[in-house]
């Protein structure tokens, strides 16, 4: 019988000519490593501070506007602090957080995936019940219903995202699993008497490991949406850190009369999304040079 | 056939059970329910009269089978915040989510069908680049900023369209555009793929030996057997959909069943809080049972089993 649609493991498909994607590639390998540069030394550049409030200088225009305040280059926000410094700091958040999350969802995915997909039966009946279950959550509101309950935090954002997550690690891991189980390395493993353990971290885990590369990448962009769509909510970062969806959220009641305090960490945000995706992108066209067998 | 529906029917009330437990235990994750129901400016006292009311002194078991067995008939408990049955308060919000989802739903097919097939006619050029690029930026792009955007430009700029609220119909342009993208990419992305792996099957060559014109063959033949996976998919997004409309509600100030949650979770009014998800799940389990069950019909090879 086939599976549930909703559960089919995603088919690769290659975007364009070679050319075009690893252009592609290029781009977003360069959008991410800008943006990790920024999260990690930026604020050393910036001189201003991300938190220093100035109220006789509120809702400076940036440097291409008339305007524009010297020393702040991209304006000042509602309070008058530093734009370029918040949206410095919010990469910081936002890369934290979508790799926390990769890596609370990737555990609890793949080791669900790679158990269902390897032992098959029961477990594996379990194991698509799990995703089914999941997949029928309504992941924002979930989210939202347990921040609003228990106080909003960095800490519990990860959590509860990563907890939510899961789910594409899960199918892929598991499709993966299927198709390498019976490879003649896994048999030959059995053979020379490898364990259990050994033979699902040794054998299987690194022959499906491109595969979750490319979810990873997926998860993180769709991780670091869900945050800013928190905080943008009012439920996910609490201020005054500057997440950017938390910018977007405080820069709504001025965007008609200055809509660029919503379009810098929007476009931030945007950009960076596209990058990873792009990244994404690249490593499955990588692996479809090598498709699975 | 109907093997496949009965099974897939029982996962989906197994499913919707889990989900029910899930809800009710979402919702005792802040500790002292009864605490935060009363507010921070409660006494000690007023806290003990807000758990015997709401029946929060009984063991957890207890209430777990009572709330169940009741949400089993419809019955959810009284809001808390709202003075009124959580049925009626989901029964007077639902209309607007699903129509919402509707709207979105058919945006997205009307725009991601047309360039998804133009795509996959036009494989490599400028035109199939361009519309990859599109799919590209409309799945990094978040929805509530694309909300923000259309309010400045549709509402202030144009003011062609309402900015917020619920009263007619051109209340659902804007969120339905921006629901819209959120389904855009995957579609398009599928209607693409599907479209050039029918072209190149075999029965697109006979065809073309049989000298059938290219329109034929291409919306008659290839079409149909590429639509089967997007129809399917369709419905699943929809499920999606309606589950990921809070973010847009909230946004516009539309009063459907995300909005709901959303004032309810900021209310702590847990029974509609449960409500709410547990109403969002079924119908996403729903809408995917209909897509297993669409792609059984459509797809011939998959009827028996």
């Amino acid at each position: 019988m086939s599976e549930p649609i909703a559960i089919q493991a995603p088919q690769p498909s290659s975007i364009g000519s070679s050319r075009i994607g690893a252009a592609g590639f290029a781009i977003g390998i360069a959008i991410v490593a800008i943006v990790l540069a920024a999260a990690l030394v930026g604020n050393a550049l910036v001189p201003q501070d991300p938190f220093t409030q100035d109220l006789g200088n509120r809702l400076k225009p940036p440097f291409w506007m008339e305007g524009t305040q010297p020393g702040h280059w991209l304006g000042t926000d509602q309070l008058g602090r530093d734009y370029l410094a918040r949206l410095v700091y919010g990469a910081r958040i936002s890369l934290l957080i979508g790799i926390m999350t990769v890596i609370t969802s990737g555990l609890i995915g793949i080791t669900l995936g790679v158990l269902g997909g390897f032992f098959g039966g029961r477990v594996d009946d379990f194991v698509l019940f799990a995703i089914t279950t999941r997949l029928s959550i309504p992941v924002v509101l979930v989210a939202l219903a347990v921040v609003g309950l228990m106080g909003s935090g960095l800490g519990l954002v990860v959590a509860t995202l990563g907890l939510l997550l899961w789910d594409r690690f899960a199918v892929v891991a598991r499709a993966t699993t299927m198709q390498v189980r019976n490879h003649d390395y896994v048999s030959a493993a059995w053979c020379a008497g490898a364990s259990m353990p050994h033979i699902l971290i040794k054998e299987i885990l690194p022959n499906i490991a491109s595969h979750l590369a490319v979810v990873a990448t997926l998860e993180m962009a769709l991780a670091i949406l869900l945050e800013a769509a928190l905080s943008f909510l009012g439920l996910g970062v609490p201020p005054p850190l500057p997440s950017w969806g938390l910018m977007i959220a405080e820069g709504k009641d001025y965007m008609f009369f200055s809509p660029w305090v919503i379009m810098i960490p929007g476009v931030a945000l945007a950009v960076l999304v596209l990058g990873i995706n792009l990244v994404g992108d690249g490593l499955r066209n990588l692996l479809g040079a090598e498709r699975l067998r | 056939m109907l093997r496949l529906i009965a099974r897939r029917l029982a996962l989906g009330v197994l499913v919707a059970l889990t989900v029910m437990t899930l809800a009710f235990l979402l919702t005792r994750l802040s500790g002292d329910l009864a605490v935060s129901i009363a507010g921070p400016q409660a006494t000690q006292a007023d806290v003990e009269i807000i758990r015997k009311a709401y029946g929060l002194d009984r063991p957890l078991y207890v209430q777990f089978f009572a709330w169940t067995g009741r949400a089993m008939v419809g019955d959810f408990g009284q809001s808390y915040f709202f003075k009124d049955s959580v049925a009626n308060l989901i029964q007077k919000r639902l209309p607007i989510t699903l129509t919402l989802g509707l709207v979105g739903l058919s945006l997205a097919l009307l725009i991601s069908l047309p360039l998804g097939i133009l795509a996959a006619l036009r494989e490599n050029t400028w035109i199939d680049r361009g519309v990859t690029l599109f799919t590209m930026v409309g799945q990094a792009v978040p929805s509530f900023w694309l909300a923000l955007i259309l309010m400045i430009v549709l509402g202030l700029q144009l003011g062609i369209l309402p900015i917020s609220g619920t009263g007619t119909w051109q209340h659902f342009v804007m969120p339905g555009i921006v629901l819209a993208f959120t389904a855009i990419p995957a579609l398009t992305r599928l209607t693409r793929s599907g479209m050039i792996e029918a072209m190149a099957s075999d029965y697109i060559r006979t065809a073309r030996a049989k000298g059938l014109s290219r329109a034929r063959i291409i919306f008659k033949h290839a079409l149909r057997n590429a639509a089967i996976p997007v129809v399917s998919i369709a419905a699943v997004q929809l499920g999606f959909m309606l589950g990921g409309s809070i973010v847009i509600e909230t946004v516009f100030a539309l009063h459907g069943v995300g909005y709901l949650g959303w004032e309810s979770i900021a209310k702590n009014d847990f029974p509609v809080v449960q409500a709410v998800v547990l109403v969002l799940a079924v119908f996403y389990i729903g809408l995917t049972l209909l897509a297993d069950i669409l792609n059984a019909l459509l797809d011939p090879r998959l009827r028996t089993g």
